[in-house]
């Protein structure tokens, strides 16, 4: 009886601190209760930005860190080789990732008055994911590059 | 059956406890490297050391450092007339750079406020006493920006507080905090930042714990905030009860801790995680 | 505390290239968090728009999401063509609009 007792309370304890070890992870970035997206609805993103069109690897470099120091600040570099000139020139780059609740997280739009095809920002990160850059050229074509970031969850927040 | 439940409970719940404590030693900053050489002093060094080359990127220039947002705006702050008594900061104080020097001695003991006040304190003066204006909260936009208008004055100073005189019955309250073990975890400041700095607590790099930096833009907090912030975040990662901002125990904290920082430059507004 | 810090050189060479840099003091709210106290979640508030307008014509714009870290910072590049205005806004959910001008000389 007293058995019975003990293994309800325990395994409520159990469970306690396991949810709340899931909503620490999870509230670290984005907060409680919140799915994060699966790689399919990333790659879905990609395929809705370029309409289906076909996409080739090359022409984007990504600079970020190995490493996030902090998943909230992540700086990100990002340049597209192009002329940019009136007849050839980056129209828009986006970013999308596969492991934060929504795979978006910016567009940048340009124009042959940009000179180059470049942009830094910082951008939040829940976890170790990937960090998808989709161009679309003046013609029409597509261009891709990834890069897998890893972030530090947990330590000594303050 | 009941004892193994308790086990394996107990392994659970102590497993967190026992992650947090297992400490191992990581790559030693190179202290010779001259990127650095600004951020070592001796034996010590600031967060900036171990900081990765994004962040440190972010505290070097200017513009890339947010923190400049609330300095920019304590800068506008500074020559505006507010309160009863008609004056401004300026008004008093003349142009801000006036205040060179002035933040490394802080927190001091003040004959005239029978007490030791940090730099937060003083600019809390100044405006509820001498300006006869609404007092600013201790972490609002406004203090933190102030403070950190002041104190940048100093950047790159020597942090030079003194522990004699009336100063050291407050140093020596701070260092018994300092070294007090507290919380659930049973830890004092000293077990992470004397015995360990350099080593790793899981994936966190051990600090000096120097607060040369504050008021400080963290990437976690993505924004700036206090020293006696910190100090909180501390308290609570142990389990402890944290104090409030610009309590007593803070207040002889802060003098530990500076003391403790004697010789670093004053960075701030330091960018770290 | 809608504050942006804009930098840009002053006078560019007719054809240069030159950087800009912005940064806006915004918390980019994401909507996903939920107030400690009344565990009511805090609605999505994000600056969504950025644009730069060089003389009456949009160079460069950008689009942001709730992945977009607080206080938005962004660098880009631009086309030195003519002496001028080069106008930045911010436009938030709800649609305020915060704006800053910068001249530039062009020789």
């Amino acid at each position: 009886m007293s058995d019975t007792v003990s293994n309800v309370a325990i395994l409520d304890r159990r469970q306690v601190l396991t949810a709340a070890g899931a909503v620490a992870v999870a509230g670290f970035v984005m907060g409680p209760g919140f799915a994060f997206a699966k790689p399919e609805d990333a790659a879905a993103r990609v395929k809705e930005a370029t309409g289906g069109a076909a996409v080739k690897e090359g022409r984007i470099t990504i600079q970020l860190p190995q490493i996030a120091e902090n998943g909230n600040t992540v700086p990100v570099t990002v340049s597209v080789e192009s002329p940019m000139s009136d007849a050839d020139f980056v129209k828009v780059a986006h970013i999308f990732v596969d492991g934060n609740p929504t795979p978006d997280v910016a567009s940048f739009h340009f124009s042959p008055m940009s000179g180059k095809a470049d942009f830094s920002t910082r951008i939040r990160l829940a976890k170790t994911q990937n960090v998808i850059v989709v161009a679309q050229m003046s013609d029409g074509s597509f261009f891709t590059a990834s890069q897998q970031i890893k972030v530090t969850i947990g330590g000594c927040g303050g | 059956m009941v004892a193994f439940k308790l086990g394996a409970l107990f392994v659970a719940a102590a497993g967190f406890v026992m992650a947090n404590a297992a400490v191992y030693a990581a790559d030693a900053p190179n202290l010779n490297d001259p990127k650095i050489a600004k951020y070592v002093a001796g034996d010590k060094w600031s967060g900036y050391v171990t900081s990765t080359p994004e962040t440190r990127k972010m505290q070097d220039d200017d513009f890339e450092n947010p923190s400049f947002v609330w300095v920019d705006q304590a800068r506008a702050l500074w020559d505006k007339v507010d309160g009863k008594a008609g004056k401004s900061c300026a008004s008093c104080h003349g142009e801000v750079e006036k205040l060179k020097g002035a933040s490394t001695t802080y927190p001091k003991f003040v004959d005239k406020h029978n007490d030791l006040i940090t730099v937060e304190h003083q600019i809390g003066i100044c405006r509820t006493k001498y300006m006869e204006a609404d007092a600013w909260k201790w972490e609002g936009d406004q203090m933190l920006g102030m403070s950190a208008l002041v104190r940048l004055q100093s950047r790159g100073m020597p942090v030079n507080v003194s522990i004699d005189g009336k100063n050291k019955p407050f140093y020596e309250k701070g260092r018994e905090f300092y070294y007090q073990r507290r919380g659930h975890f049973d830890f004092s400041c000293a077990h992470c930042h004397v015995d360990n700095y350099g080593n790793m607590i899981r994936s966190e790099l051990l600090s000096h714990g120097m607060p040369n930096g504050f008021p400080q833009y963290r990437l976690k907090w993505q924004k700036l905030g206090s020293m006696h912030r910190r100090f909180r975040g501390c308290n609570k990662n142990t389990r402890a009860e944290p104090y409030k901002q610009g309590s007593p125990e803070y207040t002889a904290l802060e003098l530990y801790t500076m003391w403790r920082a004697s010789g670093l430059p004053v960075e701030t507004p330091a960018v770290r995680k | 505390m809608a504050k942006a810090r804009i930098k840009v050189p002053s006078s560019a060479k007719k054809g240069e290239i030159f950087e800009i840099k912005t940064l806006m003091s915004h918390n980019m709210e994401t909507g996903r968090r939920k107030d400690k106290k009344t565990g009511e979640l805090i609605p999505r508030k994000i600056i969504n728009k950025f644009e730069c307008v060089y003389n009456g014509k949009t160079v460069f714009s950008a689009d942001f999401h709730p992945s977009i870290s607080a206080n938005p910072y962004l660098a880009f590049s631009c086309r030195a063509t003519e002496s001028g205005k080069l106008e930045f806004r911010w436009t938030e959910d709800g649609g305020a609009v915060t704006s800053e001008t910068k001249e530039i000389q062009v020789s």
